[in-house]
């Protein structure tokens, strides 16, 4: 990731030197591309910037997982010249939509290069079968949710190779695997095998070749960009997809992203300070829609929702039950709830366990721009200090 | 052993606790009404005002945003409105009931999809607007219990009529000046127990309890009042199991209970003495 970021930044001054001179051959046309949600749709902003006229499929504060797509949409898909689309199955209904839409462009999957984690719930078997033997990440990561010190280090090592930039020291090798591998980033049938696959650096090789055909879907957590480091990653892929697709504004795609990031790390090290203060035992929110395993992985806390994985699925009473014993045993004081979902019974939990409701956190789609989260950086900022305030107090 | 079974759950919990009363109310109120939609051959409207409630909510949606109240008001209004429509449209021509329902359901339906459209939100309505049983708060059991309450007073007025009317209704055109009243009562009874009940425990929940239980009963006494009582025992007794089910084996709490009354409909298919299908041997054979 690194290295990887580091060649971008050559790129983006060999690209800015290589384009000078063409600068007045610019389109002066805006190139239609099309993201499925609002938090990808922001980024793809950010980068494109002037040079692309953007739709955002599931607009803020709508929900991706049940999404039904519109002839509208179908057309702005047919028109596009790229698609931006999260990955990880969490657009169910996408395929379907390029079908209908005839779209034959490429399609950019934004957590191509993320390092996916499993669900933390569900049956842990499933996940044995393809192959963890390598370094069996999944054994930490789920049982003891894995966020306590001991998981880290090793877990930096295995599964952050890719985007974790704050331990440039140990992932060395990984990188170079990840360099061989990570630039040939346009081919995009590589990156498909590699979203859905994920956590192995060693298994490359075999990986491209379809070794993972008969692959379970929604086998891992979709919700990648609430980390910023895999936003950091997202913003790379579009980044390298926009400037491919149109290489006469390559350079303003580069500087845009160089901005861009900048804010984005400036934000992580804000984020980091705003919850490191959090004691050891303040730091397990309970929320109604499990959608921030990578958000708590980032930032060592540990999330509980009382309905699994999906919007969709019903809870049972032995859940709700496990979750009421949970808040009283560990003395947890705040439960917050989501924009997206419905969170009659997560104040049925507040109220029977005591608890207070913390605030309304953003998981799956931005805030309309006058709320509080417009953007994805004021999305994660609202997150943070939200948590915070509850928390800390 | 048997408490920790049976018992315990309910004394530990809250929610639990909640969701059984929650249950009792629906099985008073709902069963009734669904022994009478059974005996007037219209079992399946319950699934259809299920549709037929969409626009009126896509309206409260559009007026007050995700209130639950203005979106229920708003399926109230639009239930009402097509449980009257269609029963005036069956009382002056000579379209059954149950085409005319499915007409102005299907009208009602694609109107909901539009609005909803048209506001170009994705928010799923119909899931934000379905609860669950294990979710139900102070108001949303006030709701239900008044809804019973409401039901049960007003069935007990009606009851003489409504069981004329399911049986010979133009006997009771010729009689009495009732009839009318006694059709558009029922039906916004129905409707008041659909919508109240989708709001707080969820379409499969409210459908369920209502009809399932009626035509488990249906096996076992021939009299309409036979028919309520054992109706309101088999749903209240499918709750309790479904509650507990989904509390020791981890199972979605709506599905569990409409199961549990399935199983006790399927069993009293097979064994029902009324018409079940391992019938006592007929008397008059014996001398």
């Amino acid at each position: 990731m690194n290295s990887r970021r580091t060649l971008l930044k050559v790129g983006t001054a060999a690209v800015a030197l290589m384009m000078a001179p063409q600068a007045d051959l610019r389109a002066s046309e805006p190139m239609p591309v099309v993201a499925t949600f609002s938090i990808l749709g922001d980024m793809v902003a950010q980068i494109g910037g002037e040079h692309i006229a953007l739709t955002t499929l599931v607009g803020p504060d709508g929900d991706a997982h049940v999404y039904q797509p519109t002839p509208a949409d179908a057309r702005a898909v047919s028109d596009a010249d790229l698609l931006f689309v999260n990955g990880l199955e969490f657009e169910g209904w996408l395929d379907r939509l390029i079908d209908a839409s005839g779209y034959e462009g490429d399609r950019v999957v934004a957590t191509a290069s993320v390092e996916p984690i499993p669900f933390e719930e569900g049956d842990h078997d499933d996940h044995g079968e393809h192959g963890d033997d390598d370094h069996g990440h999944d054994d930490h990561g789920h049982d003891d949710h894995g966020h306590d010190d001991h998981g880290h280090d090793d877990h930096a090592k295995a599964e952050h190779a890719e985007h974790g930039h704050d331990d440039h020291d140990h992932d060395d090798d990984h990188a170079k695997a990840e360099e061989a591998h990570g630039h040939g980033d346009h081919d995009h049938d590589h990156e498909e095998a590699k979203a859905e696959h994920g956590h192995d650096d060693h298994g490359h090789d075999d990986h491209a070749d379809g070794g993972h055909a008969g692959h379970d879907h929604g086998e891992f957590d979709p919700h990648a960009w609430q980390s910023i480091d895999n936003a950091i990653a997202y913003v790379d892929e579009i980044t390298a997809a926009l400037a491919k697709a149109d290489p006469a504004n390559a350079a303003d795609f580069y500087q845009n992203r160089a901005a861009y990031v900048a804010e984005l790390e400036a934000l992580d090290a804000e984020i980091r300070g705003i919850l490191a203060g959090l004691p050891e035992d303040r730091r397990t929110i309970v929320t109604s829609h499990d959608a921030f395993g990578y958000f708590a992985e980032a930032y060592d806390l540990t999330f509980e929702a009382p309905v699994g994985l999906s919007t969709e699925s019903e809870a049972s009473a032995a859940d709700v039950a496990e979750m009421i014993e949970q808040i009283r045993d560990e003395n947890i004081s705040a439960v917050f709830v989501e924009s997206i979902t419905d969170n009659r019974l997560l104040e049925l939990i507040a109220n029977e366990t005591g608890a207070v409701i913390g605030g309304t956190l953003y998981s799956d789609a931005l805030s309309g721009p006058d709320g509080p989260a417009g953007t994805y950086l004021d999305m994660m900022r609202h997150n943070a200090t939200t948590l915070a305030s509850a928390l800390g107090s | 052993m048997i408490w920790e079974l049976l018992f315990e759950p309910f004394a530990a919990y809250g929610f639990m606790r909640r969701a059984l009363i929650g249950c009792v109310a629906i099985a008073v109120g709902a069963t009734p009404i669904g022994v009478f939609l059974m005996l007037r051959r219209m079992s399946l409207t319950g699934d259809a005002m299920a549709h037929a409630i969409l626009p009126g909510a896509a309206v409260g949606y559009l007026i007050a945003g995700l209130s639950l109240t203005a979106m229920t008001i708003g399926g109230l209004v639009a239930g009402m409105a097509v449980a009257l429509f269609s029963g005036f449209v069956s009382r002056v021509t000579p379209l059954r009931e149950d085409a005319s329902l499915a007409a102005f359901y299907l009208i009602s339906l694609a109107a909901g999809v539009l609005i909803v459209s048209m506001r170009g939100s994705n928010v799923d309505l119909m899931h934000v607007l379905f609860g669950t049983v294990l979710a139900l708060d102070d108001p949303a059991l006030i709701l239900l219990c008044s809804i019973a309450s409401v039901t049960t007073v007003a069935m007990a007025l009606l009851f003489r009529p409504l069981v004329l009317e399911c049986a010979d209704p133009q006997f009771l055109r010729s009689v009495s000046r009732m009839s009318a009243v006694t059709h558009f009562t029922f039906l916004a009874l129905a409707v008041l127990n659909l919508v109240g009940g989708f709001q707080a425990l969820g379409t499969l929940m409210i459908v369920g309890i209502m009809i399932l239980p009626a035509a488990a009963a249906r096996f076992w006494v021939t009299t309409v009042g036979g028919m309520i009582a054992v109706g309101i025992v088999v749903a209240i007794a499918s709750s309790m199991a479904g509650l507990l089910l989904s509390y020791h084996y981890s199972l979605p709490s709506g599905p569990a209970i409409i199961l549990s009354a399935g199983i006790a409909y399927a069993l009293s298919l097979i064994i029902g003495p009324v018409g079940g299908l391992i019938r006592p041997l007929p008397r008059t054979n014996t001398p």
